[in-house]
């Protein structure tokens, strides 16, 4: 193999070569420039904190502006954990998660984990009012101004056909992660309607973009704070009004989707810790259009989470005073 | 479907028994319409959903009241998290109270490069010098050291367990019929389905993550491996028995040996394996360039998720390309003895070390070596070119692939799935129960009867018959591209050289970064499932056709262009018949291929058993109904894997035992 004598050479080659390297430029050190001291080494009283961050940006928004405070403000060391909703109220029965910072309703983990198994606590809402219900890009509800009222909706089956709806209009729903009645609401409201299952928030908000820009009917499932509605003010179409209790039993509901009070969840033992990061979490509030501003840095922006934060903190220092824990 | 067709034109009778239960399921269609078709709500649940959920709360509950299992798991669990994290500190996470891992770029690089050199050859030592260098100027160096790390602990692990299982299935038939229905399970349940659950026991973490992506990764360890021990002629054995050789020594010196290069066969495939794992294993917080695919997808940002797979697809083809070379170095070498003295080889490796230990040395030292500068990236001309191409595809191209999704959808889909899901379900239990029977065996036809019934007491008959449809049709159009590029690929070493980088991208590629893309040219369908499905399982198809074409003894091709055969005749009469165990194991492959992204496919509008697992995977409610939905993927996958292959197996003896052709 003559492989074995070039290469020799080349070897022989490559080590002069970098000895040369070694001594013309040798460079700085590493550690010879003292970093900032990595993340809180300083917190005594907090220590480590460790923050669920569930997949959509919004909670991204809420995650991002606690960890910096929290870590700026009161010196702890923030961990932040990527994870869908489910394992992460899973991570407070395990003790790896301390605070879920956005939380939809989710009333059957709520009596699982709160209730049942006594692991985690609320710690009150976020500020944020969520929305759920049907909507339809801009163009349509200029052309079409009357859509916007469900008892129009079955005059204009016929524009929302698709080959996924068998001869009816399509309803497009469904990202997974949250609860919809739409089979049911269709069926009670007797549309001429077929639900399709789009499957995913990137499936939803890819159809609506499509939708505004060839001018392609359709109508589907949809909810506020979204960080796609700064992009595309979508239309709600307005449901028969939400009233208490009008959606107790799912296979009969008529009414639209009640409107959520976004909460916080924290791990039980992160609540009685007395850490400062508990006060913080605990004294998170802010507006709807707070998140929609850091979550418009972050998606469209394209500002890291962290630079988001912190330049929505140093413009409004007076709302994260109220949230520091004074002692 | 083209094996059904392939055998009915060699037997004559079966053929026109398939027609005519073909005609009375057409018949029993029109007659019973809608009838028994045991449609289940996208929310519904079944008493069975409702017990699977309260069975996996039960052993949430039994967690921490279980102290041997606990133990026994958290040792498990310290191990894993240490072993990644060990590897993390090594290259990828700032370590040892250093700002910095141990080892920076040019150390990792330079490491990679000569263990390339030294096992596989000069060429695969360039492009992994290459491949090293390009996560760097895509800015995604420390993203994808953290990937490595993870799934290089995942392998070894892997291979530590998947290769002592994979001897012992190649020297034992009895583990070998025990083990293979639990690989198969293993290969086709969904990750969603378990990836909740083990956080539970594996905590949040490496651990979860590594577990994760063995599950998938051992299965072509063990496989291949026995497929090596098997494969050793009973003639060199016999040999072996003959001078005495006891069956431990004929192991060490005989089968083992002689499997090597087959077993790195089965090292590249679970590299693969693990590596396609990246994406889903950020899920739960595993560490890499999944995350960055993640969080891109979050805004829609191509451009970001487009570089981040790059950097993957690079990880792929390197690790595949060196793992190769050092195959086929292994059979060269046993070939033709052993050429080298060991004199050489120890110099080589210490001079090749030294070189790389002075690379360590510096990157251990100086920033410039550890850190890779910031001056050198070019990612962000790879994000403004993918989000500006994908704009630009969306926008110029919708309208004909629109055009071109509702013909498909309407001539091919639709019919045939009204078939499956408007038929009562005995009448489609019977149809295919009775061509399993007709073109497979009694055998296969057995397995397909117990598997219908499982998907019918699983309570997701009507999902499972949308989902068959799908796959069905996706692995006919997956077979036309397997053929039609195939027969291209095996006869052009250009088109090869053209067509390979390609193929590796569209199987490597994580799915999450082209969903946009496709989902904006062909909307949230079942067309769009379809087409990501092709795109993931076209490329094995055509590699395995191809290979099946080259493999045409070359003096059987010339006789046949002597002979004045054209080109059309010698491709259809002389180079595709004999290349068809090649399409076969094409068929079967790709098959399975699409079976694996049946969840993906429920991610962009494929509905049916996709979407039920992902929902089980996102709603609490819905978990058992999830678990349920993967289950029925893994009997829609065994029922037509046995089916398969009890065809193919017919269709050998029929050419094999002087059945006329025609």
């Amino acid at each position: 193999m003559a492989l074995t004598r070039s290469g020799r050479v080349r070897a022989i080659a490559l080590v002069t070569g970098t000895g040369l390297l070694l001594t013309a430029c040798g460079g700085a050190k590493v550690g010879e420039t003292q970093q900032p001291a990595a993340g809180g080494e300083g917190g005594k009283s907090c220590g480590t904190f460790n923050l669920a961050v569930n997949p959509w940006v919004g909670y991204e928004a809420n995650a991002a502006v606690i960890a910096h405070v929290a870590e700026k403000n009161l010196g702890c060391k923030v961990v932040k954990k990527d994870l869908k909703e489910e394992v992460a109220w899973q991570g407070f029965a395990t003790g790896e998660v301390d605070a879920v910072v956005e939380n939809w309703a989710h009333d059957d983990l709520k009596k699982k984990y709160i209730e049942d198994q006594k692991v985690a606590v609320s710690a009150g809402p976020t500020g944020n009012k969520g929305v759920i219900g049907w909507y339809v890009a801009p163009w349509m509800a200029q052309k079409y101004p009357d859509i916007t009222d469900w008892k129009n909706l079955n005059k204009y089956a016929d524009l929302f056909k698709t080959s996924e709806s068998e001869g009816k209009g399509q309803l497009l729903d469904g990202d997974p992660s949250f609860v919809t009645n739409d089979a049911a609401l269709v069926k009670n409201l007797k549309l001429d309607y077929k639900v399709v299952y789009a499957g995913s928030e990137t499936a939803l908000i890819t159809a609506f973009r499509q939708s505004e820009k060839q001018q392609k009917p359709i109508i589907g499932y949809f909810y506020e704070p979204q960080w796609f509605l700064s992009e595309l003010k979508l239309v709600k179409v307005n449901l028969p009004p939400y009233t208490e209790g009008c959606d107790a039993d799912p296979a009969k509901v008529a009414c639209d989707y009640p409107p959520y009070e976004l909460d916080k969840i924290v791990s039980k033992k992160f609540a009685d810790s007395g850490s400062p990061a508990y006060a913080l979490v605990k004294n998170f509030t802010w507006t709807n259009d707070d998140q929609n501003l850091v979550a418009k840095y972050i998606s469209e922006d394209k500002m890291t989470p962290e630079d988001a934060a912190a330049k929505w903190v140093a413009d409004n220092a007076d709302k994260v005073k109220a949230w520091v824990p004074q002692s | 479907m083209t094996t059904v067709a392939v055998v009915a034109a060699r037997l004559p009778a079966r053929r026109y028994l398939l027609l005519v239960v073909l005609a009375v399921w057409v018949l029993g269609w029109a007659l019973f319409n809608g009838r028994d078709t045991l449609a289940l709500g996208g929310a519904e649940l079944t008493p069975l959903h409702t017990s699977l959920n309260e069975g996996m709360d039960a052993i949430d509950d039994g967690r921490n009241s279980n102290p041997f299992f606990l133990y026994f798991i958290n040792y498990i669990r310290l191990f894993l998290d240490e072993s990644v994290t060990f590897v993390q500190a090594l290259i990828s996470q700032a370590s040892f109270g250093r700002p910095v891992p141990v080892l920076g770029w040019l150390g990792v690089a330079g490491l990679a490069t000569a263990i390339a050199w030294l096992w596989g050859n000069g060429k695969v030592a360039l492009l992994t010098a290459a491949g090293f260098l390009s996560f760097g100027v895509l800015g995604l160096w420390q993203e994808s050291m953290d990937t490595l790390a993870l799934t290089l602990t995942a392998v070894a692990l892997s291979l530590a367990v998947g290769i002592p299982l994979g001897v012992w299935a190649g020297l034992s038939d009895r583990f070998h019929r025990v083990v293979t229905p639990v690989l198969d399970f293993m290969q086709t349940m969904p990750t969603f389905v378990y990836l909740a659950p083990l956080t539970l026991f594996f905590l949040i973490g490496p651990a979860s993550a590594t577990i994760a992506t063995m599950i998938y990764a051992i299965p072509p360890a063990i496989r291949i491996t026995a497929h090596g021990i098997r494969q050793v002629s009973p003639d060199t054995l016999e040999a072996g028995a003959s001078l005495g050789a006891t069956s431990a020594q004929a192991l060490r010196h005989v089968r083992l040996p002689m499997a090597k290069q087959t077993i790195i066969v089965g090292v590249n495939q679970t590299i693969m394996a693990a590596l396609s794992m990246a994406t889903i294993a950020a899920l739960i917080d595993a560490p890499g360039l999944g995350k960055t695919v993640l969080k891109a997808l979050q805004t829609l940002d191509v451009g970001t998720a487009f570089n981040a797979g790059l950097a993957i697809v690079i990880m792929a083809v390197v690790l595949d390309r060196v793992t190769s070379a050092a195959s086929r170095r292994v059979e060269a070498e046993r070939r033709a003895g052993r050429l080298r003295t060991t004199r050489r080889r120890r110099l080589e490796l210490a001079g090749t070390f030294g070189v790389v230990a002075v690379l360590g040395y510096l990157s251990y030292t100086y920033v410039w070596a550890a850190e890779f500068p910031v001056q050198a990236e070019l990612g962000h001309y790879v994000r403004q070119a993918a989000d500006a191409a994908s704009l630009w595809v969306q926008d110029s191209l919708a309208a004909t692939t629109d055009a071109l999704k509702n013909v498909l959808t309407n001539t091919l889909l639709n019919p045939f799935e009204a078939l499956l899901t408007g038929s009562p379900w005995w009448l489609v239990f019977g149809v295919v129960v009775a061509v399993a029977l007709l073109v497979g065996s009694v055998r296969a036809a057995l397995v397909t009867a117990a598997g219908l019934l499982v998907l019918v007491l699983l309570g997701l008959w009507q999902d499972s018959m949308v989902t068959l449809a799908s796959t069905l049709v996706a692995t006919i159009l997956v077979m036309v591209l397997g053929v039609v590029l195939g027969v291209w690929m095996g006869r052009s070493d250009r088109a090869d050289t053209m067509l390979r980088p390609v193929l590796d991208a569209g199987q490597t590629m994580p799915a999450f970064v082209y969903l946009v893309p496709i989902l904006g040219l062909f909307g949230p369908t079942r067309f769009t499932a379809i087409i990501a499905a092709v795109v993931f399982a076209a490329p094995i198809a055509i590699k395995l056709v191809a290979e099946g074409i080259r493999r045409v003894s070359p003096t059987t091709v010339e006789a046949a262009v002597s002979a004045g055969t054209g080109t059309w005749q010698l491709i259809s009469k002389v180079q595709l018949p004999m290349a068809r165990s090649g399409v076969t194991l094409a068929a079967s492959q790709g098959l399975i291929y699409v079976l694996s992204m049946v969840v993906v496919g429920g991610l962009v509008g494929a509905g049916a058993l996709g979407y039920d697992v992902v929902a089980g995977f996102s709603q609490h409610q819905l978990r058992g109904k999830g678990l349920a939905a993967g289950l029925a993927i893994v009997v829609l996958g065994i029922v037509l894997d046995r089916v398969m292959s009890a065809a193919t197996r017919r269709a050998d003896v029929a050419a094999h035992g002087g059945v006329t052709h025609k």
